[in-house]
């Protein structure tokens, strides 16, 4: 099964809906809660890196009976260094993004604890994309 | 403890899913960052957040927490009771603060998540 969602960067209100239908997409296919959370958890975290950094993105995700892909391709400011960016509390996140209580700088490495793979590239001045895997059956 | 007790201890509101009073309680978690909400793994918890906004109420969403209390007379817009209720979410609205709800909770036996 394929599915894509557009991400309008800076729009708040709308941020999170498109996880909210990919928990929706999950519990009718009868995946794991324990699953769902994980996947859901790690697609919001990246949906509201979108939002908060990038002008707008694409959100793609691939199911089948063993894993669940997510890549989220965005237009935007990209990430100068990632491996900086990885660091638990590093965030170069806008006050207004901090008052809708995010921009602590956790948000890159809870995708990971939360995933089974993920891979960031990014180019600076184009953009980043973010892979997330979940195996459905570990 | 029972949600409706949760409501009585704090002298509290119902503002969204009346219809969930006799749920259970068992742990609770303070806070307005939801980056550290989303952190969270265990089951069935109780959120306090003096956070009032559309995001706190998707967290939750995502973070299977279907309690929320908004400390310290903060209220919840009517979009975020719609988005609650459409995720059968109860919200109440409560005019103590965190530390003081904090504290009546943990005193009356509501477990800390850490």
């Amino acid at each position: 099964m394929h599915f894509e969602f557009h991400v309008e960067g800076g729009n708040f209100s709308k941020a999170g809906s498109a996880s909210s239908q990919l928990k929706k997409i999950l519990k009718q296919l009868n995946v794991d809660p324990r699953v769902i959370k994980r996947v859901v958890v790690a697609l919001y975290e990246a949906e509201v890196n979108i939002v908060a950094h990038a002008y707008q993105g694409i959100i793609y995700i691939d199911i089948d009976t063993e894993k669940i892909e997510i890549r989220l391709i965005d237009e935007g400011p990209g990430i100068e260094d990632i491996e900086l960016a990885m660091q638990q509390g590093y965030s170069t996140a806008s006050p207004e993004v901090r008052e809708m209580g995010f921009g602590a700088g956790m948000g890159l490495p809870n995708i990971k604890n939360n995933s089974d793979r993920m891979s960031i590239t990014s180019q600076v001045g184009k953009g980043t994309t973010v892979e997330i895997i979940t195996f459905l059956n570990n | 403890m029972k949600i409706k007790e949760v409501v009585e201890l704090l002298n509290a509101r119902v503002v969204s899913g009346q219809d969930q009073l006799d749920a259970e309680v068992e742990y609770a978690f303070a806070s307005d960052l939801m980056s550290d909400v989303l952190t969270i793994e265990t089951d069935n918890l109780l959120l306090l957040t003096g956070l009032a906004n559309l995001q706190t109420i998707r967290t939750a969403e995502m973070s299977d927490i279907t309690k929320i209390i908004f400390v310290r007379k903060k209220k919840a817009t009517d979009e975020m009771i719609r988005l609650a209720a459409e995720n059968d979410m109860i919200l109440i609205e409560c005019d103590y603060s965190m530390f003081k709800s904090s504290g009546i909770l943990f005193k009356s036996g509501v477990k800390p998540v850490y």
